[in-house]
């Protein structure tokens, strides 16, 4: 995993890039950052340190104020965007809401049955096709906004703070459903998260993020090798990489007023 | 079923009945007071009589309630499609709404009684009768219409430009959907409004003659202390406007049933 970090071209590149918002709030600056296709990347940091932000940027929802967003072969590959809430129309059942990426390029209910099928296979939710998302779950409306992501097949998937709102059960379940969607679809993966322990379990690689201005300080890379389960998490292997990722997480945020 | 589910059905029936009864101890009470004390039905007539004057003032009263309704739904239909249009050319432009919101403020907080007898200088009184009745019925819905339009869940708008929504798909998929509460919200009180529009019309238009609605009857009962006919024609005012809501509260829980937890949770 480490050391193709450097070898092929990198699938997205942000180069020196600056995000400044109307009110003057700097939210990055001078952003370097290199994803590699297949892997899974987590942009872990406390709040506002602006790594929602440069997901934003990657999925083109916002445009940089310095620097550039650049892509291989310069177009954004077919991207999946997963919210911190689920982000359901709740007027529309399970199954409208996932058709929803394929129905806005004019793909009918029927040509669009299969897709709309596998992906609420994918997620366990074939049953709950033609429910509401009100009668559903917090975890299970998840899985649904997932869903919807996967219909288009991304080969790049962008998740902000997904499982922030869930409980640990949940959490630990979709974090494993996640990583098993991510070999079956060869995605890749950027993950937003505040949680050292989510984005150690998870990750092939960890871009820790500074606030104030917001800025990568440090790559960190996960050696253990996939497929990953929970027993992961009890090895010393885990431990010692969350150590690593807490000491850089501090590091980063050396210097700033305690709260 | 559980042992727990009788109870429940139960308590659900009760909570039919018991109102039902309520509403009819009411009647009879009124009905005793007034044979008890012997109150002459110029004061206050029974319910009995009132109903009786109902039958036999029908054949007045029935095309006066019929051109109640006619304008009040005829206002409200005019109210629903101006203010939807109106709404969506606010939520589209915001200088038209800059512009006009303030007039349509003016005409909703200047109360349609004043308003009235300025109409029917210039407006044939039927005529009039339906613009005050569209004016009171425009403002809610109207407002209503536009807070829908833009309380459209902000990630959701984000979703439809990630997959290159066109703008008649977020309005259509999005939007209008997300309105469909606070429209259907500002339609049962316009409905109501509208009544009360028409109603307070006709009162300032008087003794206008042909076409006369209910409250037109009131009036002209009034004059001839035709009490029990007041009453009678009164009765068919409130029935209109219970109708009116329980139409719209129907529709709600029509469109919203599964979806919305204002119509969900019933």
């Amino acid at each position: 995993m480490t050391n193709s970090a450097g070898a092929r071209a990198p699938l997205v590149e942000l180069v020196r890039v600056g995000k400044t918002f109307d009110t003057g709030v700097v939210a990055l600056d001078n952003l370097d950052l290199k994803v590699v296709e297949g892997e899974f990347l987590s942009l872990l940091g406390p709040s506002g340190c602006g790594k929602s932000t440069a997901l934003r940027l990657i999925a083109g929802l916002a445009e940089p104020t310095l620097g550039a967003v650049r892509w291989r072969g310069s177009q954004r590959p077919e991207t999946g965007f997963v919210f911190q809430e689920p982000t359901l129309m709740p007027w529309a059942s399970v199954e409208d809401n996932v058709w929803l990426p394929l129905r806005l390029r004019g793909v009918s209910k029927s040509e669009a049955a299969r897709e709309i099928a596998s992906s609420l296979d994918l997620v366990g939710l074939s049953r709950f096709a033609k429910a509401y998302p009100r009668e559903l779950s917090g975890g299970m409306k998840m899985r649904v906004s997932i869903a919807r992501a996967l219909t288009t097949s991304p080969s790049l998937l962008l998740l902000d703070e997904p499982f922030a709102a869930l409980d640990e059960i949940t959490r630990f379940r979709l974090n494993d459903d996640l990583l098993r969607l991510q070999r079956e679809l060869k995605a890749t993966v950027i993950f937003v998260t505040h949680s050292v322990f989510e984005s150690v379990y998870l990750s092939s690689r960890i871009a820790v993020f500074g606030a104030h201005p917001g800025r990568v300080t440090e790559m960190l890379d996960v050696a253990e090798p996939y497929p990953r389960d929970a027993s992961w998490r009890a090895t010393a292997r885990f431990a010692e990489a969350c150590r690593d990722a807490s000491a850089a997480l501090e590091h980063a945020s050396a210097g700033e007023p305690v709260l | 079923m559980s042992a727990q589910a009788v109870p429940a059905r139960r308590g659900r029936a009760l909570m039919r009945v018991i109102p039902a009864l309520v509403f009819a101890a009411i009647i009879l009470g009124w009905e005793a007071l007034v044979r008890l004390r012997d109150i002459p039905p110029y004061i206050l007539p029974p319910p009995s009589l009132i109903a009786q004057t109902l039958v036999a003032d029908w054949g007045t009263l029935a095309p006066a309630l019929w051109m109640t309704l006619r304008t009040t739904f005829l206002a409200l239909l005019l109210a629903t499609v101006g203010g939807l249009a109106l709404a969506l050319l606010f939520a589209r432009w915001r200088i038209i709404e800059a512009s006009l919101f303030p007039i349509a403020v003016i005409l909703q907080v200047t109360p349609i009684i004043a308003i009235a007898p300025l109409l029917l200088v210039y407006l044939e009184p039927q005529t009039a009768v339906l613009v005050c009745a569209f004016i009171v019925a425009f403002f809610p819905i109207l407002s209503n219409a536009v807070l829908g339009l833009r309380s459209a869940d902000r990630n959701l708008i984000e979703l439809y430009q990630l997959y290159g929504a066109r703008p008649s798909q977020e309005l259509r998929l999005l939007r209008l959907p997300s309105a469909l509460p606070y429209f259907l919200g500002g339609l049962r009180i316009g409905g109501g409004l509208a009544l009360i529009g028409a109603i307070v019309a006709e009162i300032a238009a008087g003794a206008a003659g042909q076409g006369a609605g209910l409250a037109f009857r009131i009036v002209e009962a009034g004059y001839r202390l035709n009490i029990p006919r007041m009453f009678a024609a009164l009765v068919l005012v409130s029935a209109t406007g219970v109708a009116i809501y329980m139409l719209f509260s129907l529709l709600s829980r029509l469109l919203l049933g599964r979806w919305h937890d204002s119509e969900a949770n019933n």
